[in-house]
């Protein structure tokens, strides 16, 4: 597919969106991510049956956290394509990323001395 | 368990708010049930307060630290050797941890980070629901293991009222009558002639309106 996608995202594989912790995704900001992007499989379509259920709710939940700490809700998505879809991943990558550069910076990154 | 749900973030920041050193400390027992003083929700609060303090450009350093239970002196004991390194000890506990902590270290000061609510049970995966006031006299053997003294918004001993409607309380609809529970209860068991007995005023003095209660055996003190 020759497909291509920006070069800034970091991918980490998880087993499952499932396995996704509300530690993770704010350990990511506080190491200084601008954003974080979950993508699971299709509803309905999961190989653990609803692990993809539970972490749409809990991006539900770390949106409130990121919106009382001042880092704003819309730094954090999710979405679900399937695992053949690499033009929609490529999509997705370049939506995320450019809504987060009109975002600007996580403003809890450190600032380099 | 005792069922706590967490303060506002925003009030937590303006108790922490002259302070860079935190002790940031979880419970083991009920909190960490009805999850919100463990050390899942101290990892994660503490999470939140660096993240808010780098967002404002302004230096903290916080230790999580979770305790087997914070209501017990021998267990609040157990952080002597560091609780001094810092400034303030936020407890995620319930009262009588946050009392328990504040009484073991008079020197220190000690908040609150939640807002402890009432005992009650689990009723599946993040639903807690009251069920015990602690009233000092259970009558459950009369109304068939439903708490009319916590679950009837009066209090009522001989119900239902008349504002009891298809089941449920008139306070709001999806408050079961705890009444129209103990009497469909004491027709499954057809135990109707319990409903028969008139229960007497009750004596509240057993319950908090006699003042704040102690509990004491002799034999188990050292």
């Amino acid at each position: 597919m020759r497909l291509s996608y920006p070069t800034n995202i970091k991918i980490i594989k998880v087993p499952c969106t499932g396995r996704v912790d509300i530690l993770f995704i704010l350990k990511a900001f506080e190491n200084g991510a601008d954003g974080v992007c979950l993508i699971g499989c299709l509803e309905g379509e999961c190989r653990f049956l609803t692990g993809n259920i539970r972490a749409k709710k809990r991006v539900e939940y770390i949106k409130s956290l990121l919106e009382e700490t001042g880092i704003g809700a819309e730094r954090v998505a999710m979405y679900n394509i399937s695992a053949a879809d690499g033009r929609r991943f490529a999509e997705i990558a370049r939506e995320m990323t450019e809504k987060i550069k009109a975002l600007g910076p996580n403003p809890a990154k450190k600032q380099v001395e | 368990m005792i069922v706590a749900n967490r303060k506002p973030f925003e009030e937590i920041m303006e108790m922490l708010k002259p302070y860079k050193k935190i002790l940031l400390l979880g419970c083991n027992e009920c909190v960490t049930v009805c999850s919100v003083g463990g050390a899942k929700e101290v990892a994660v609060l503490a999470s939140e307060i660096r993240l808010s303090r780098l967002k404002n450009r302004i230096p903290v350093e916080i230790k999580e630290h979770t305790l087997e239970r914070q209501c017990d002196p021998e267990y609040a004991l157990s952080i002597s050797s560091f609780v001094n390194d810092y400034e303030i000890i936020i407890s995620m506990a319930c009262g009588c941890g946050v009392q328990t902590i504040a009484e073991t270290y008079r020197e220190k000061y000690v908040v609150p980070a939640v807002n402890t609510t009432f005992m009650g049970s689990s009723e599946e995966h993040g639903v807690w629901r009251e069920k015990c006031q602690g009233c000092g006299n259970c009558i459950l053997d009369k109304t068939l293991g439903i708490c009319p003294v916590t679950r009837c918004a009066k209090s009522i001993l001989n119900g239902p009222c008349g504002g009891s409607q298809g089941g449920s309380c008139e306070i709001n609809k999806d408050t079961p009558c705890a009444w129209q529970l103990i009497i469909d209860r004491l027709k499954q068991m057809n135990m109707m002639e319990k409903y028969l007995e008139i229960q007497p005023v009750k004596d509240w003095s057993t319950s908090r309106d006699g003042g704040p209660r102690t509990r004491i055996r002799e034999d188990l003190r050292i």
